[in-house]
């Protein structure tokens, strides 16, 4: 059996390189930073695409499954004999393909940000930031135990505030990274809490021993009620509050489109492919037991999944903003890969949802994080944000323009491309769960490829604008990895991905229901087309539409008035009613108790301070009177 | 005993002498003369003990050697507050002690 120690140094490998960037980029050229922090992660992935190799095809497997390896383990931290924090490297199927994601994502990233990122102030910052998110991020995936997943997933917080700050002189930048830390570490709460409960009640933080389907974590049922739920319950609705703060579900969506202010390259590899699908991986990573002890919670995530999918992909319609409109497509997306997890059954054929859910992180990853970078490209050559702005662009960004077109028709699920065997995949998962669930998997699918065929058709066709300069395209570095990544958007759908991935280790055949697919790729050419109407030529129907559509329009344009109403409950409730009287309570009775003890000391003091005259004779005098007092009190107690 | 002189003498004159220097401690305005009223105070514990050795514990010297050491750390003690008044002098040109009360609140 091969050993697999080498992989911490996937995970160390980023972390030496921001640590040598941090402190030495500044000595070199701004260029050095950057190619020491892309070959760095080549390696990374070089490595990965090695782990996965041996993983998947030199590894002996017990009974057809794929088994959970503990590569590398440290105990980190001892509280108990039995309970003790490790940090360790974990490998398995999902672990294994997370690896191979990040490592490729943040690759491509890497590069393109050497041409992108190209006479930034901070250069080297951007570099070495990059690198300790991908250290962040590769850390979260092969944690062994839920506790390391945790301390991770809190850097990745980190790093994340830190990118999109980046331009820390914006006040926008600086705001929106505030908002992101606040509202991911309030969720963050929520998975601590979890974390606790679930530590508590199951003894371990181990995920092998968690996760086992056998194991007493599982058999042992899900312990005392509350408030008509199992303690298990409560414990994964509040790992899932953590998740859902990170993979932007509603309602803590709310950071996600503010944070479209960091450098387009972050977006592409934060907000896209990797960070924000931590809360999926997290869902995944706990499955057996939101399966087997809590289905409540497994319930939760469904709908949640669901209602913020097709509430973003309605948004998605309406927005200006191209980064704005990829960020709601991403929340969409992630609802997506929720609901899929939601619907899903453990083992065989019943856990279809679970991998149909991975195989639509993996194929999103691609083909979201290339409409990020050809975003980036087209803000590079326009230096807009706003696709009224845009318009007639196939001519002056060739590659950008195909790359482009690739992703999209990749996300609207047209085949033979990636996204139409995922998103198959998580309708046929809808499907084996109810009608309905289906109905709404096709709905969010045509409101998908509207949404992108609306971007598309803006920025590429359209009435030309009158730009600053002729748009031209972006350097080789920047259009290399929109290629390369291209290719995965096209091919990543053609992996037997059912053979690596599922919800029990053991490969599952992948088919494709006719009857499932044809109506999917109809409804996607049919939005597909109505944005081709809509927004091919300049016409006046989208303006029709959305007048006839009146306040549903405005609203969905503020994006239903979530900022608005997060606005009011924290300003008008949370500082009326709990911050003041909290803060009345620590000026008064606080300090209150605090100046008054001070008050009456000072007044004690200055009555009795004139017994402490100076005068010698005078201290003698009490001295003496005191002892004289002793002594007759002495005599007359012994005389009687 | 010294023969025909009871105890009781030597007492009377150790209190007076005790007492006299009590009165002149808490009284003279003079450093230099509560100086000596502490001499009184000391000299007159030596004689207690001095009679209360011979008396008791005829066959040892302890309250003598007591004795002994009070006079020694008393010219120490003297020779220190000497010193320290020729200070205060110094500064206050006075050694009057109701003028010394720097040291207060």
């Amino acid at each position: 059996m091969i050993n697999f120690g080498f992989t911490v140094w996937i995970v160390l490998i980023p972390l030496i390189i921001f640590v040598l960037v941090g402190f030495f980029g500044n000595r070199f050229k701004p260029v050095v930073s950057g190619i020491v922090g892309t070959s760095g992660l080549f390696v990374s992935m070089a490595l990965s695409y090695y782990t996965a190799y041996q993983y998947f095809f030199n590894v002996p497997r017990v009974g057809d499954a794929f088994q959970k390896l503990i590569a590398y383990n440290t105990v980190w931290l001892r509280l108990t004999e039995k309970l003790h924090i490790d940090l360790g490297v974990l490998l398995d199927p999902i672990s294994v393909m997370m690896l191979i994601v990040i490592t490729t994502v943040s690759f491509m990233v890497h590069l393109y940000s050497i041409g992108y990122m190209k006479g930034e102030k901070g250069y080297e910052r951007f570099f070495s930031f990059l690198s300790l998110f991908s250290f962040s991020m590769l850390g979260l995936v092969i944690a062994t135990n839920i506790f390391q997943m945790y301390i991770f997933w809190e850097l990745v917080g980190v790093s994340s505030y830190l990118l999109i700050g980046f331009y820390y002189t914006k006040d926008t930048a600086v705001a929106a990274s505030k908002k992101a830390f606040i509202v991911t570490r309030f969720a963050d709460v929520g998975f601590l809490i979890g974390i606790l409960i679930l530590s508590f009640t199951t003894g371990t933080f181990d995920f092998i021993t968690l996760t086992d389907p056998n194991g007493t974590a599982i058999t042992q049922g899900g312990g005392i009620m509350f408030l008509g739920l199992s303690t298990m319950t409560w414990s994964m609705i509040f790992v899932f509050m953590g998740g859902a703060g990170k993979s932007a579900m509603f309602p803590l969506h709310i950071w996600l489109p503010d944070a479209m202010e960091g450098p387009t390259p972050v977006s592409a590899l934060i907000h896209a492919a990797t960070m924000v699908v931590a809360g999926v991986y997290l869902v995944a990573r706990m499955f057996p037991i939101f399966h087997f002890s809590a289905p409540v919670a497994l319930d939760v995530v469904m709908y949640v999944g669901a209602f913020s999918s097709i509430f973003a992909a309605v948004i998605a319609c309406t927005q200006f903003d191209i980064k704005r409109v990829l960020a709601y497509s991403t929340m969409s997306q992630i609802g997506l890969m929720m609901f899929a997890l939601g619907v899903s059954g453990y083992g065989e054929e019943a856990g279809l949802g679970f991998m149909a859910s991975m195989f639509h992180l993996f194929t999103h990853a691609f083909f979201k994080a290339l409409l990020f970078l050809g975003a980036g490209a087209i803000i590079h050559a326009v230096h807009s944000n706003y696709m009224n702005e845009m318009g007639g662009l196939r001519k002056h960004l060739p590659i950008t323009h195909i790359t482009f077109l690739i992703a999209c028709l990749s996300i609207a699920g047209i085949p033979p491309l990636a996204g139409f065997f995922s998103k198959d995949e998580i309708l046929a998962a809808g499907h084996e769960k109810s009608l309905f669930l289906f109905i709404l998997g096709l709905t969010i699918s045509a409101l998908t490829a509207f949404y992108m065929f609306r971007l598309y058709f803006s920025i590429f066709w359209g009435k030309e604008q009158n730009y600053h300069h002729t748009p031209h395209e972006a350097p080789k570095v920047m259009t290399i990895p929109l290629m390369l990544l291209a290719l995965g958007a096209i091919f990543a759908g053609l992996l037997p991905f059912a053979s690596f991935v599922t919800s029990d280790g053991k490969p599952l055949a992948m088919h494709i229901d006719l009857a499932i697919a044809i109506p999917a790729v109809l409804v996607g050419v049919f939005g597909a087309l109505t944005a081709m109407v809509f927004y091919r030529k300049e016409t006046n129907i989208p303006e029709k539409i959305s007048t006839a559509l009146g306040g549903f329009y405005r609203a969905a344009f503020r994006k239903f008035y979530m900022d608005e109403l997060y606005l009011f409950i924290t300003r008008k409730i949370i500082f009326n009613y709990v911050s003041r009287p909290i803060a009345w309570f620590d000026r008064h009775i606080v300090d209150g108790s605090m100046n008054g003890v001070s008050y009456v000391t000072n007044e004690v003091s200055t009555r009795i301070k004139s017994f402490q005259s100076g005068q010698l004779q005078q201290y003698a005098w009490v001295f003496v009177t005191g002892a004289v007092a002793l002594a007759l009190a002495f005599i007359y107690l012994w005389t009687n | 005993m010294f023969e025909g002189v009871p105890l009781t003498w030597f007492l009377i004159v150790a209190t007076l002498m005790f007492f006299i220097g009590i009165y002149g401690f808490l009284v003279r305005k003079n450093l230099i003369t509560i100086l000596m009223s502490l001499e009184l105070i000391l000299n007159s514990v030596n004689i207690n003990f001095v009679a209360f050795n011979k008396l008791l514990y005829p066959q040892h010297l302890e309250g003598m050697f007591f004795t002994v050491f009070i006079i020694a750390v008393a010219a120490a003690e003297a020779s220190v507050a000497i010193a320290i008044i020729i200070n205060i002098y110094r500064r206050l040109v006075n050694i009057d002690v109701e003028k010394m009360e720097e040291m207060k609140y």
